[in-house]
């Protein structure tokens, strides 16, 4: 799992039908530095996260669908936590 | 999930017979604001997507279970067509 913020949310309306009905958030890993990586990634939330959330991101697909509680799709990348905090703080 | 423009289409006659029928597209992964990243991918196409297209494909493992049969050797597949991406920080 990695450390990410909610950077935007993403509209489309074609889409794996797997992908159907789900919220699709745009998040940006975490630098150790507390910036972002600036490459920021596709996920599906689990947890009703929003824009500006600091999120824990699981990007495997074995863990989406268990997640999901589905059978394995073409999805790997979840929002599965929305952090309070983070003790020690990984900073550089 | 990454994002990426179509920026073109691979045509195979002659393939592995699990793509029978199925459309594969040269994909660019994209920064957020248009700069490539890296070098273009080959990824199925289960959306329709067109040239030009703003998209997210998946990577790994999970390309495969984009289409009904998940044995085949897709490592890219296109999985979202997007329509726009809402910036929390539209300024960064």
């Amino acid at each position: 799992m990695r450390i990410a913020r909610v950077v935007g949310n993403v509209i489309a309306t074609i889409k794996h039908p797997a992908l159907v009905g789900s919220k699709l958030l745009l998040v940006d890993e975490e630098n150790p530095a507390g910036g972002t990586r600036g490459r920021p990634i596709l996920a599906l939330d689990t947890v009703d996260a929003g824009e500006g959330d600091r999120v824990l991101v699981v990007d495997e697909g074995n863990s989406a669908a268990q997640v999901l509680q589905r059978p394995r799709g073409p999805v790997r990348t979840l929002i599965v936590g929305v952090i309070d905090e983070v003790d020690p703080e990984p900073r550089a | 999930m990454q994002l990426g423009e179509v920026i073109g289409s691979v045509v195979c006659t002659r393939k592995v017979p699990v793509w029978e029928g199925q459309r594969l597209r040269l994909v660019q992964p994209l920064h957020e604001d248009g700069r490539a990243l890296g070098r273009p991918v080959v990824a199925l196409d289960v959306v329709s997507s067109a040239e030009g297209q703003r998209v997210f494909f998946v990577k790994g493992r999970e390309a495969a279970q984009a289409i009904a049969d998940p044995t085949n050797p897709a490592d890219a597949a296109i999985v979202v067509l997007v329509d726009r991406i809402e910036r929390a920080d539209s300024g960064r």
